[in-house]
């Protein structure tokens, strides 16, 4: 599972991800992560919590699709992406996106060329408790937009 | 028949998740949602939303894109998942 993606509702373990993406290579000098969690404020207001659903079946053949996309324009060794779905308190891990390579630059860039497609591509959607009670859904930020198209 | 789903945001717009539409004549996403209209005038401003989304079949539609007995087709809103 050099390359493999996981969307679930369980938390993850940085450390073990960690590990396992390194488990028996010696040819990646560089290793990445990005871990996304659910944080306090958003556009200003409280948030207390969020559920976070997904079209199953299609965020599986997007997630997939990144990740070969990645594969081509960097020489990675290994990648993992894992997208938690269902509700999730304050401070809870969202995603976690890792990359193996021999160099750091493309750690680095694939590892944000993924979070970027994850960001815009795939069918995943937020929806924030906010401290006043009220249900809000996230809005797309035109922002993420402009940072996916850098790498067209 | 084909299936569509309304995920999101936009199901709870429309009150609806998913139906079957008799595929008779619907080639076309445009030609789908002139026959959803139909029945219901009212989802007009959601489904002629110019940021709505829509894929066939798990990938995101082109423009061109025929669709035909069988096939899910889906509408949803800009995503906002990482």
């Amino acid at each position: 599972m050099s390359f493999s993606i996981m969307v679930q509702t369980q938390d993850f373990e940085v450390g073990r991800e960690y590990a396992e993406l390194i488990s028996g290579d010696t040819a990646a000098g560089a290793v990445v992560f990005f871990v996304g969690r659910v944080r306090d404020m958003n556009d200003g207001q409280q948030v207390k919590s969020m559920s976070l659903e997904h079209y199953p079946g299609m965020t599986e053949n997007i997630l997939q699709h990144i990740l070969a996309e990645a594969k081509v324009r960097w020489e990675l060794v290994a990648a993992r992406i894992i997208h938690r779905i269902g509700e999730l308190n304050l401070g809870e891990q969202i995603v976690f996106v890792g990359v193996t390579s021999a160099h750091r630059e493309h750690a680095f860039q694939a590892a944000e060329f993924l979070m970027d497609f994850l960001k815009t591509q795939a069918p995943f959607w937020k929806k924030e408790l906010g401290g006043d009670g009220k249900e809000n859904w996230v809005a797309a930020k035109d922002n993420d937009e402009q940072r996916k198209s850098r790498w067209e | 028949m084909i299936r569509v789903l309304f995920l999101a945001q936009l199901r709870e717009q429309l009150g609806t998740a998913e139906l079957q539409v008799a595929d008779g004549g619907i080639t076309t996403i445009e030609a789908l949602k002139q026959h959803l209209v139909v029945t219901h005038a009212d989802w007009a401003r959601f489904l002629f939303n110019n940021k709505l989304l829509v894929a066939v079949n798990h990938e995101y539609a082109k423009a061109d894109v025929t669709i035909k007995s069988g096939d899910e087709v889906a509408f949803f809103p800009p995503v906002t998942g990482g």
